[in-house]
C-alpha cells in the first residue's frame, strides 16, 4: 500500500527465487544424512534444495509418487498433459523449484509413507520409519536416519459432518481438486461446491473450468472479516490478485457464491442427487425455513485445512491454537520446534498456502545449515531476513483468513442425532452426545473409548473436529437443523471448534510385524496404548 | 460449447493408449497414470465398498490418502486404498463388504 508508514505494513515485494546457494562443500549422499525432510510439497521442496544447496546431505521422504505436495499436485506422466499449468496458477515457479530440485542431488524417496520418527539415542541421529509403496500395502519397511528432521507434511481437510455426507458423490473439497488434478476425473457433472475458506473458490474454477457445471458455491462465513483487518491485507496482495481470479473465473462460469450458508443436507439413497442449502446466523445455526433445494450429483465439501502434525506431537512438540481452532505446531522465529533437531515448515506450523510454504521451508533449510555447520551468520544474512519479513506478512494474513472462517458454535444444529459422525465405525452424533452427556466425556480422546468414534482407519482425521465439538458441547444440542435448540453456547470457546487430539500414535496403520521390529526405546510412543490395534 | 470442456482437453493432455480393468466383472476403461479410483469415476463409478455395519455404499472421499474410505479389493486382495494405487492393465477391481483390518495396527 503505497505510503504505508510503518515496516511490517510495507508493501509486499514480489518473491524473489533465490539464486542457488553456493555450496561449500563437496556433495555426499550418505546415511545418516545432514537432514531428513518429510514432505516434497512446496515446503519440503524449498527446505531441502536450500540445505543441500548449503552444503548439507539431504533424503526427502514422501508418500506420494511425485513432487509437489496438494498445491502442485499434477498428472502422472502417462497422462501426457501437455498444460499442467491450466489447473495451476504459479506453476512456472513450481517447475523452477523442481529443476533445481533435480539438479542439486538431494535423495528423493518417494512412496514412502512415513508412520513414526524416533528421536536420537544418544548418538544425535534421528530415524525416521516408513513404509513402502503407492498405498504402503505390503511394501518393505524402510528407515532413514538423519542429525535433523524437517517436518513438512502438510495438511488435511475438515469436515463437519451433516446428514448425507457419508453418500457417494459427496467428497472432500481439497479432495476433489487433487483427483482433478492428479487423474483428470471429475464425480459428476453438477457438483456444489460448499463449505468454508478460501479453497473453495480455488476448487470451484478448477472444477468450472474442466466442464462441470458448478450451480453454487456455498461459503458459511461472510467476507467482512477481511475487511476489518486492512493492514493484514495489504499484506497479501498474491493472495488477493488469486481470489480475484478466481472470482472472475466464477462470474466467467456464472456460479452464485452463497455466503453465510451451509448445506444442511445432501439427499439420495446411492448416491447425491440434490442437497438442501439453508442460511446460517452468526453462529452457523440454520435459519429455519430457509432451506432450498439444489440438484446435483456431486457435492465437494470442506471447512478449511487441519495441520498434520502427528509425527512431531508424538516426540512432545509443543503445538499453538490457530485463529480457526485447529492446533498447529509451535514454532521459533527460524522454524525450530520446541524438541531441539526437530523443524517444520507449511502447513504443518498453520495453514496459509504455497507461498508461506515455500518461504519457510527455505528459511528452514538456512537455519538447518546453519545449526550444523556451525554457521550462525548464515541466519542473519539478508536473505534470511528478508525470508523472515515475507514469513511474518505471510502469516499474519493467513491468521486473518484463519478467524474469518473460523467455524461458529452453533453448527452442530444442523446434525441430527441419527447421523453418522465417525465414517469409519459408523458412530452417529446421538451415541456420541450420548457419551458426552449421561456418560461425561468431555474430550474426544474418552469419547473414542466409549463409542470408538475416531477409532477406525483414518484415525479420527475426518471425525476429529466434529467429535471435539460434539464432546465439548456435554451433550446437549441435536436438534434437528432447527436452528432453535442448538444449545452449543456453552461448548465452545469464542465461536471457535475445539481442537480434536491431534495425537496418533501411528502416523499411518502398519503391520504388527513392523511394529515388532522397532528396537526398544525408553519413552517411545507406540505401539500403541490406548486400544487401536484394530483387530486386536 | 461450455459442455464439450473436460479435464482432459483443459490441461490438453495426450496420454498414452487407454487399457482395460474390470470392476465387479464389467469392464472400465484406464489411462495410464491413472490411479483405480480415478479411472472407476471416469467410468462414473462413485462406489466400492460396503460399510461393516450398515452395508452401506462409500468410494472416494479425502482424494489424498487419509480417510480410507476408497478401500478396494485389487486382484484379490482387500485394503487397497484406491485413490492412491495405480490402475494396471488388467486388474480386477471388487466391492469390498465390509472391512478387515488384516492384522494393522491403527
Ligand atoms: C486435499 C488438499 C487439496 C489442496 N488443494 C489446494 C489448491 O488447489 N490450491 C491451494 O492454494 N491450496 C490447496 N491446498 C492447500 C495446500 O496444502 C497448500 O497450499 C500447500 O500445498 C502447502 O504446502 P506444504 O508444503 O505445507 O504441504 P503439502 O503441499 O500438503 O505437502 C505435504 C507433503 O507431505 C506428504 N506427506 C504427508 N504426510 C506424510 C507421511 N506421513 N509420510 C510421507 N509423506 C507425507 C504428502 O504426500 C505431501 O506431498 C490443498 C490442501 C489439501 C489438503
Ligand atoms: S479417498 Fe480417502 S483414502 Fe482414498
Amino acid at each position: 500500500m503505497p505510503g504505508s508508514p510503518s515496516e511490517p505494513h510495507e508493501p509486499s515485494e514480489p518473491y524473489e527465487p533465490s539464486e542457488p546457494y553456493e555450496s561449500a562443500a563437496p556433495y555426499e549422499p550418505s546415511e545418516p544424512y545432514d537432514l531428513a525432510v518429510i514432505g516434497a510439497g512446496p515446503a519440503g521442496l524449498a527446505g531441502a534444495v536450500t540445505a543441500c544447496e548449503l552444503g548439507l546431505s539431504v533424503a526427502v521422504l514422501d508418500a506420494a509418487p511425485q513432487t509437489g505436495g496438494q498445491y502442485f499436485r499434477h498428472p502422472a506422466p502417462g497422462l501426457g498433459a501437455a498444460r499442467p499449468q491450466a489447473l495451476h496458477h504459479d506453476w512456472s515457479e513450481f517447475t523452477a523449484l523442481r529443476g533445481r530440485f533435480e539438479a542439486s542431488g538431494v535423495t528423493h524417496l518417494p512412496h514412502h509413507h512415513v508412520w513414526t520418527v524416533r528421536p536420537p539415542d544418544g548418538d544425535g541421529i534421528w530415524t525416521v520409519h516408513a513404509l513402502t509403496g503407492p498405498d504402503a500395502h505390503g511394501g518393505t519397511p524402510a528407515r532413514v536416519r538423519a542429525r535433523t528432521i524437517l517436518l513438512a507434511t502438510g495438511a488435511y481437510e475438515r469436515q463437519l459432518p451433516f446428514p448425507g455426507w457419508t453418500l457417494p458423490g459427496v467428497i472432500g473439497a481439497g479432495g476433489a481438486q487433487a483427483m482433478l488434478k492428479s487423474g483428470l476425473v471429475l464425480p459428476g457433472r453438477r457438483i456444489v461446491v460448499a463449505g468454508s475458506g478460501p479453497l473453495l473458490l480455488a476448487v470451484a474454477s478448477s472444477l468450472a473450468a474442466a466442464g462441470a457445471r458448478v450451480p453454487a458455491v456455498v461459503e458459511a462465513s461472510g467476507y467482512l472479516g477481511y475487511a476489518r483487518r486492512p493492514y493484514a491485507l495489504a499484506a497479501g496482495p498474491h493472495k488477493l490478485l488469486e481470489a480475484a481470479v478466481h472470482g472472475s473465473a466464477l462470474l466467467r462460469h456464472r456460479t452464485p457464491l452463497r455466503t453465510r450458508s451451509a448445506v444442511t443436507e445432501a439427499h439420495g439413497t446411492d448416491r447425491v442427487e440434490a442437497v438442501t442449502v439453508s442460511r446460517l446466523d452468526r453462529a452457523w445455526r440454520p435459519v429455519p425455513g430457509t432451506g432450498r433445494r439444489i440438484a446435483c450429483d456431486a457435492l465437494a465439501v470442506g471447512h478449511g485445512l487441519v495441520p498434520q502434525t502427528e509425527l512431531a506431537t508424538g516426540l512432545g512438540c509443543a503445538t499453538r491454537r490457530t485463529p480457526d481452532g485447529t492446533h498447529a505446531l509451535a514454532l521459533d522465529a527460524l522454524q525450530e520446534s520446541s524438541v531441539p533437531g526437530l523443524w517444520a515448515a507449511g502447513e504443518t506450523g498453520g495453514t496459509g498456502g504455497w507461498d508461506l510454504a515455500r518461504t519457510e521451508g527455505e528459511l528452514a533449510g538456512i537455519a538447518v545449515a546453519a545449526r550444523l555447520r556451525g554457521l550462525p551468520a548464515l541466519t542473519r544474512s539478508r536473505r534470511a531476513r528478508a525470508l523472515a519479513r515475507r514469513r511474518d506478512r505471510l502469516r499474519a494474513f493467513a491468521d486473518v483468513m484463519a478467524a474469518a472462517h473460523a467455524p461458529g458454535p452453533g453448527w452442530t444444529a444442523w446434525l441430527p442425532d441419527d447421523t453418522d459422525v465417525c465414517r469409519c465405525e459408523e458412530v452417529t452424533a446421538g451415541s456420541i452426545r450420548g457419551a458426552a452427556g449421561a456418560l461425561g466425556a468431555r474430550d474426544a480422546r474418552t469419547v473414542k473409548l466409549l463409542t470408538r468414534a475416531g477409532m477406525g482407519w483414518c484415525q479420527g482425521r475426518m471425525c476429529g473436529a466434529a467429535v471435539a465439538c460434539l464432546a465439548a458441547e456435554g451433550g446437549r444440542g441435536g436438534g434437528r437443523g432447527d436452528g432453535a435448540g442448538g444449545g452449543a453456547e456453552g461448548g465452545t470457546a469464542q465461536g471457535t471448534v475445539p481442537p480434536s487430539a491431534e495425537r496418533r500414535p501411528l502416523a499411518v496403520p502398519v503391520p504388527l510385524g513392523a511394529l515388532a521390529d522397532l528396537p526398544e526405546e525408553s519413552g517411545r510412543p507406540g505401539p500403541p496404548t490406548d486400544g487401536p490395534t484394530a483387530d486386536g | 460449447m461450455a459442455r464439450d470442456r473436460n479435464p482432459a482437453d483443459l490441461v490438453g493432455a495426450d496420454p498414452g493408449p487407454p487399457f482395460e480393468i474390470t470392476f465387479d466383472g464389467s469392464a472400465v476403461t484406464a489411462l495410464p497414470g491413472q490411479s483405480v479410483a480415478a479411472a472407476l469415476w471416469g467410468a462414473g463409478i462413485l462406489a466400492w465398498r460396503t460399510t461393516r455395519n450398515g452395508g452401506r455404499p462409500r468410494g472416494a472421499f479425502c482424494g489424498i490418502g487419509q480417510c480410507y474410505d476408497c478401500l478396494a479389493t485389487v486382484n484379490g486382495e482387500p485394503n487397497r486404498r484406491a485413490c492412491l494405487v495405480p490402475a494396471r492393465p488388467g486388474d480386477t477391481v471388487t466391492t469390498q463388504e465390509g472391512h478387515g483390518h488384516a492384522g494393522l495396527a491403527v
